[in-house]
């Protein structure tokens, strides 16, 4: 007969499941890793060495996609190359009560495959923000708490930056930053000076490597990586972590394994495993273990808890609080600014940067910057380019004239905003809708308020003053409109916390009530910040949670 | 613009570098041997023609040496709408029509100079009817003759590697360079 029985269980091969993979590995630990989709190899699973003519549709969508996946074929970064890491809608619904768009990346890694990979530490403005204002619960941590492990997590990851010295933007463990362009140094340049360093231009901060660290990397600037990378250029689950828990041997992968519950005793007061149905064949299975790491991504980890109902936990395992599923976030984007620029008319850019320039938060970062208008703040991302004139009146041997001349330099930025833990902004179980495996479907009722929509006014006029101080012509604003879960950056719906009666988790993303079980991807986060790229800080607490869920096995604390 | 979505958009401008790919390939660049998707293979030798007289062959190679009938013919079945593969195929007809009311003859009797000075008039007619379209009005044909066959051609290893300059790993970025990266 099978053994089911293992030292630790980790439910998810996401960013924060590979990392959590990894370190109980790495610790000794026989360790089964869930997946519920299907294995994907790194290398082997991608198909990025293609050259543009040998895809059928040369990178579009088909109609076929968007009747298949009418959520997912409208993420930024899904085409032809991407669409295999993307689910199909159909096959996986879900209820909208207000719009939403959820992105999911249903096979070993995860969404790590198609990630932004923008990598940016939250600072104690971050962590201090919702004790100062009182939207939502107290952080239970603070930057010292995560600063060694946003180190360890960092050294390992690669991540690419400059080090600025900023107090709301802490400097890391950087490799060498990818360069700005011509005219990105020249707006830097104007900006920094022109606002008194008020509001600064400094490199982006990706994930994205450009010295080697073993086996990967460094980038080629191909701009492939939502294909995969066959480089390692970038840090996913399939290319870092997940092979560094396969080299201990102690790591069982088992992929088609949708986890229904968590299984509870009331006698032992602690999980004694989960519940799975394999995604192939519909046969259930119990796998048993010491303790538990919950990493399926916020909303589906959300559902494990819900669906996971007990004499002791009527309403979803440790949800005494009745917080899990609530505080839902996801991050106001897509507003800014464009504008071109009339000179170096003989410069061009060679090879595609897989990141950009960053403008760190600069409102309520101190007293002399708060704004009446609204609490918290933004950040940009952005960057300058110049392309080839694309499209000209005429046909012809003129026409191909035209086009073989160059465009104008242009620069665009775009604002990344907080969005307030709101208790109604939620995420539920459908009473009645179930999905194939017979899972209840989730509803989600989520929006953005007052706050964010001023906070989102303020970001896209805000964009054209920085725009116009940087010598930029014809600067117009945008807002593209985005719907909450467009960010990708959905959290907070079993939050940490100091108290137990308002809070799902303790300081070291441990259930208040449930010892044995950790939760360490973005359904733990207190709140949103508006610093983007959360999945370091995922990285770092999920490290940081191993630590001490491993010292507490070995001092007997979690039997 | 979105940071990433600016960059999607900068690596279409530039052709060169896109994206991965899927599991099956059909390599559009091979002449096809008959087997065709929505059009048919005389509606994809006109294409091909009609290609080349937007973008010809000159010091590098033209639309027609990169097939972009072929890859129209796998574009519209795919990813066109059914109400944009109508205005499209119904292109196709007012093309010839417009050829034999302007020249007597069908646009594939054309010269060279006839077939360019038709389009010249319809490409200009074309950009009076987009900039004075209203919503919910159809694209006007040629604005996707000509929009396919520039995407086809940039697209395809001859536009790729002869007009543009292909690398597919780069290993560098280099921004500010006085070298410019195509023809």
């Amino acid at each position: 007969m099978k053994n089911n029985t293992y030292d630790a269980i980790v439910v998810g091969t996401g960013i924060s499941g590979g990392w959590a993979a990894k370190e109980l590995c790495e610790k000794g630990l026989k360790t089964l890793v869930l997946e519920r989709g299907r294995d994907v190899k790194h290398i082997a699973d991608y198909e990025d060495m293609k050259a543009p003519w040998e895809l059928p549709h040369r990178g579009r969508k088909t109609q076929e996609d968007i009747r298949n996946s009418p959520i997912q074929s409208g993420v930024y970064n899904f085409h032809e190359g991407s669409r295999k890491f993307f689910v199909n809608d159909l096959d996986q619904p879900y209820e909208q009560v207000k719009p939403f768009e959820w992105a999911r990346g249903y096979q070993v890694g995860g969404r790590s495959l198609i990630w932004g990979r923008q990598c940016y530490r939250r600072s104690d403005i971050d962590f201090e923000a919702n004790a100062r204002d009182g939207f939502g619960v107290d952080w239970p941590i603070r930057y010292r708490d995560i600063a060694p492990w946003y180190d360890y997590v960092e050294s390992f990851v690669g991540v690419a930056g400059s080090k600025d010295g900023l107090p709301h933007l802490p400097d890391g463990n950087f490799q060498p930053p990818m360069p700005m362009n011509c005219l990105e140094k020249y707006v830097a340049e104007r900006v920094n000076k022109g606002f008194n360093g008020e509001r600064l231009i400094i490199h982006g901060r990706t994930a994205n490597l450009t010295q080697q660290i073993g086996t990967r990397g460094p980038c080629q600037y191909r701009d492939k990586c939502e294909s995969g990378c066959s480089y390692g250029g970038y840090f996913s689950s399939n290319a870092a972590t997940l092979p560094a828990a396969a080299a201990t041997g102690n790591m069982t992968l088992r992929p088609f394994s949708v986890v229904s519950e968590v299984i509870y005793d009331k006698e032992q007061r602690r999980a004694t495993g989960v519940r799975v149905i394999d995604a192939q064949t519909l046969e259930v299975f119990e796998y048993y273990a010491r303790i538990i790491f919950l990493n399926a991504s916020t909303l589906n980890t959300t559902l494990i808890l819900l669906n996971s109902k007990s004499d002791a936990f009527p309403e979803g395992l440790g949800n005494g609080s009745g917080q899990i599923g609530h505080n839902l976030m996801d991050m106001p984007y897509g507003m800014g600014a464009t504008g071109t620029f009339e000179g170096f008319k003989d410069r061009y850019t060679f090879g595609s940067r897989p990141t950009g320039i960053f403008i760190p938060r600069f409102r309520n970062i101190s007293a002399k910057t708060l704004t009446p208008k609204f609490l918290r703040g933004y950040t940009y991302q952005g960057g300058a380019w110049r392309g080839r004139i694309s499209w000209a009146d005429g046909v012809g041997a003129q026409l191909k004239e035209k086009l073989s001349e160059a465009g104008e330099w242009s620069m665009s930025i775009s604002a990344w905003g907080e969005h307030l833990p709101y208790y109604d902004n939620k995420v539920t179980l459908d009473p009645v809708k179930k999905d194939k495996f017979g899972m209840p479907v989730l509803r989600i009722d989520c929006e953005f308020r007052e706050n964010e929509k001023k906070l989102a006014e303020d970001a896209m006029n805000s964009a054209a003053e920085i725009l116009e101080m940087g010598g930029l012509k014809n600067v117009t604003t945008y807002d593209r409109g985005k719907i909450p879960g467009s960010c990708i950056h959905e959290t907070g719906t079993a939050r940490m916390g100091k108290d137990p009666r308002t809070s799902v988790l303790n300081q070291w993303n441990q259930m208040h009530e449930v010892h044995n079980v950790f939760i360490t991807d973005g359904s733990a986060m207190a709140s949103s910040s508006c610093i983007p790229g959360p999945s370091i800080t995922y990285m770092a607490l999920t490290a940081r949670a191993v630590d001490y869920a491993v010292c507490e096995m070995k001092k007997g604390n979690i039997r | 613009m979105n940071r990433r979505e600016a960059l999607i958009q900068v690596s279409m401008l530039l052709g060169g570098t896109m994206v991965g790919a899927q599991a099956f390939l059909q390599s559009s660049c091979t002449p096809a041997t008959g087997h065709t998707l929505l059009l048919t293979r005389e509606q994809i030798d006109l294409l091909n023609e009609i290609g080349e007289t937007i973008f010809p062959a000159t010091d590098t190679p033209g639309a027609k040496e990169a097939d972009v009938g072929s890859f129209m013919d796998v574009i519209v079945a795919d990813c066109y709408t059914p109400e944009d593969q109508q205005v499209f195929l119904e292109g196709l007809s007012r093309i010839q029509a417009e050829s034999t009311k302007e020249f007597g003859k069908r646009f594939m009797q054309l010269s060279a100079t006839d077939r360019e000075m038709l389009l010249t008039r319809i490409d200009r007619e074309h950009i009076d009817y987009m900039n004075n379209r209203k919503t919910g009005e159809p694209v006007h044909y040629f604005r996707m003759f000509k929009e396919l066959t520039l995407a086809g051609y940039f697209t395809s290893e001859p536009g790729a590697t002869h007009f543009l300059q292909y690398h597919p790993a780069p290993g560098r970025y280099d921004g500010c360079t006085t070298e410019k990266p195509w023809h």
